[in-house]
């Protein structure tokens, strides 16, 4: 029984993917999951580091491709989660330097001895992007609630839809006291526009950027906000229905809010 | 027949010494390169320089959607490099500034699709009749970074103190032609949180990529609701945000300024204002 | 009306100027994105019309126009006749005088804007000595100027072009 093979996409820089991706990954293998996340950002990587698995860089994925090592040989196992591994991407190579058929080929071998293969897409609708999705059977797109990041997920899942792939959407960085005094759009809002179906709402959360400069996923912290976060949305990748938390404003404030706008 | 809303009276080319056309990277995506771009071009134009914002993110455009002005755009880059629009009849004027143009990137079509050759020529031509060029780089390091670069003569350099963007930024800056002088700014800094050792400090960023410093820029929600409006932030007097941009913009310009930076508030020094960066 | 009054006394927070700035520049990302449906619909468009008047099909264009606050679809048509015009008046009697040489016997062209490509159904008309042949029926008339070396004038070329 074959993996399922995810990438997780945005089309805009910086929203999240790489984060999303390690603590999805993370959140699953604590779950009981065999899983593997693959970095194909070529020449700017950086699942090595949010992962904190950069020291411990032999091999890449360019290397595998080209045949100078073994797929396994370039896979390493994360100290803390054995059941989680990583694929690097080679730090100074080009994207061009796989093909989408090559990309695939490795998605779809990994896929046969784990449960999740997740693939972590660079920024962008080029070759990088291209290659992301070569291998992948569903896609993950996530976004922030700001007019840049949207227009840029609506395009990604534009280019998603073309190819069949399912998709379903993580709205990451919400504020929810800036939803609240209409200062910044809300998960509906955010919802209605992209059409998509909603996987996950992550709130802004300053904890996310000490873990990644030290190098250690927030799920493997039971005790910070977003672990619970992160697991919910795991549960629901795998099938189960599970409410979504209620950032959104008590009913109170949402009649006040309603008014607001008119 | 309706008048059209966008003015290009762009003045014929004068005699004065070419335009500085500087590109706006960073590697990382969404560390503030299109604000950044953005803001400046507002706060130079305000200045009363002539200035010309081109978004070289084809295919991925949001340089006109943080302007205001995604109604205005008509034609764009591939039009003009491909000679099918003349350059004037694509450049948008701002809604409020009559000194700042946008030429914007075709939103439909994809990087690969543009000649760095012709882009370079159209650098120059922009040169010709603007005080400064700049150009909204996309993120990466490919072909699109590539069409950026090629025709500018300087580069700022814009990071955020996570070490995702200061990894990317090191690497960009490898690749920049020596000649460029690449200048920093600092983006989305919590002086709370470097405090509390949980963001890394500009000390920090720069330790690693080792360039002068041309500003630093808090991280403020004002930024979202900003973009929200199409508002640049710049050009509203009352924005902590837009006065650092106003200060940077003037350092561009040659002003000894000192280095705008955020300082955690309150504080004893803070209530004096001074380190409030750049405050206008 | 109402919302005018209504911005007046609450100022619109800035998620709702956001998310209608979002609405339309994804419209207009999607129309431009999917040329093949703006082809089917102005061809379903020119359709309808032509069952009301003839028109230019070669000069026809259907655009999108991204405005402040709406897209809107913007055709211009060229119309060259209505359908079911007046119908030709009756053979004129046989004996009839000439008309004024004002075009040359040279001259062949339609006098309309552009050659239409639509047939349209001609009466016959008797050709006369020094009198052009009009193939197709127009209100007007156009006076076909010349320059003093006989030639059509440029302006003429140009409407003929």
């Amino acid at each position: 029984m074959s993996g399922r093979r995810i990438v997780v996409t945005s089309g805009k820089g910086g929203v999240g993917k790489t984060t999303t991706t390690a603590n999805l990954g993370a959140a699953l293998a604590l779950r009981g999951h065999r899983v593997v996340l693959v970095d194909a950002d070529i020449g700017l990587r950086n699942l090595d580091l949010v992962l904190g698995v950069e020291k411990r860089i032999v091999f890449d994925l360019v290397e595998v491709v080209e045949g100078r090592c073994q797929l396994r040989q370039a896979l390493i196992r994360d100290k803390r989660l054995e059941r989680l591994s990583v694929l690097p991407a080679a730090q100074t190579r080009e994207k061009e330097a796989v093909s989408e058929e090559q990309f695939a080929a490795i998605v779809a071998e990994l896929a046969e001895s784990h449960d999740y293969v997740l693939v972590d897409c660079p920024a962008g609708i080029e070759h990088g992007f291209r290659n992301a999705v070569a291998g992948a059977l569903e896609a993950i797109v996530v976004t922030t609630p700001e007019v840049s990041a949207i227009r840029d997920a609506d395009r990604v899942i534009g280019k998603l839809n073309e190819r069949a792939l399912p998709v379903r959407l993580i709205v990451n960085r919400v504020r929810p006291e800036m939803v609240r005094s209409g200062d910044m759009m809300s998960v509906e809002d955010v919802v209605e526009v992209l059409q998509a179906e909603l996987l996950g709402i992550v709130p802004d959360d300053e904890e996310v950027i000490d873990t990644t400069n030290r190098g250690e996923p927030i799920v493997l912290d039971p005790a910070r906000r977003l672990s619970a976060i992160y697991y919910k949305i795991a549960r629901r990748l795998e099938g189960e229905i599970v409410p979504f938390t209620s950032f959104e404003p008590r009913f109170l404030d949402k009649l006040l809010t309603l008014w607001k706008a008119g | 027949m309706e008048v059209r809303e966008t003015e290009f009276a762009v003045a014929p080319p004068v005699p004065t010494p070419l335009g500085r056309a500087i590109v706006v990277t960073s590697g990382k995506g969404g560390v503030g390169k299109t604000t950044t771009t953005a803001n400046l071009g507002a706060a130079l134009a305000a200045r009363g320089s002539r200035v010309a914002l081109v978004d070289a993110d084809v295919g991925l455009r949001n340089l006109d959607l943080v302007l205001g002005l995604e109604a205005r755009v008509k034609h764009h880059l591939l039009d003009v490099l491909e000679e099918k629009i003349a350059l004037d009849d694509a450049l948008v004027r701002d809604k409020r500034s009559e000194t700042l143009f946008l030429l914007a990137a075709a939103q439909t079509r994809e990087k690969e699709d543009v000649d760095p050759e012709k882009m370079r020529t159209l650098v120059e031509q922009l040169r010709e009749r603007f005080d400064y060029v700049l150009i909204d780089c996309p993120a990466g390091i490919e072909q699109g970074f590539r069409n950026a670069v090629i025709g500018a003569q300087e580069a700022i350099i814009v990071c955020t103190p996570e070490v995702s963007a200061v990894r990317d930024a090191d690497r960009v800056v490898g690749l920049l032609p020596n000649t460029f002088r690449p200048q920093l700014i600092v983006n989305r800094l919590r002086p709370q949180l470097v405090k509390k050792g949980k963001m890394l400090s500009v000390e920090d960023v720069n330790a690693i990529l080792r360039l002068p410093l041309l500003g630093v820029i808090a991280d403020e929600p004002d930024i979202i609701i900003a973009t929200n409006k199409g508002e640049p932030p710049a050009l509203d007097p009352a924005s902590l945000v837009g006065g650092s941009y106003r200060t940077i913009a003037a350092k561009i310009a040659g002003e000894d300024v000192a280095v705008p930076e955020p300082r955690e508030k309150p504080s004893f020094f803070g209530s004096l204002g001074i380190l409030f960066g750049g405050r206008a | 009306m109402l919302d005018f009054f209504k911005s007046l006394f609450r100022p619109q927070p800035s998620s709702a100027t956001a998310k209608e700035r979002l609405r339309l520049v994804l419209l207009s990302d999607h129309l431009s994105l999917a040329p093949d449906v703006i082809e089917s619909l102005k061809a379903d468009l020119l359709e309808v019309i032509r069952r009301y008047v003839v028109i230019d099909e070669q000069h026809a264009d259907v655009s999108f126009e991204h405005r402040e606050h709406e897209i809107a679809m913007l055709a211009s048509i060229p119309i060259v006749s209505v359908n079911g015009d007046r119908p030709a008046p009756p053979p004129p009697t046989p004996i009839r005088a000439p008309l004024p040489v004002t075009t040359a016997s040279t001259v062949t062209e339609a006098p309309t804007v552009t050659a239409p490509a639509v047939a349209v159904p001609v009466e016959p008309e008797p050709v006369q000595a020094g009198a052009p042949v009009a193939p197709v029926r127009t209100r007007r008339r156009r006076r076909r100027k010349r320059t003093a070396d006989g030639q059509p004038s440029l302006a003429q070329v140009q409407l003929q072009a």
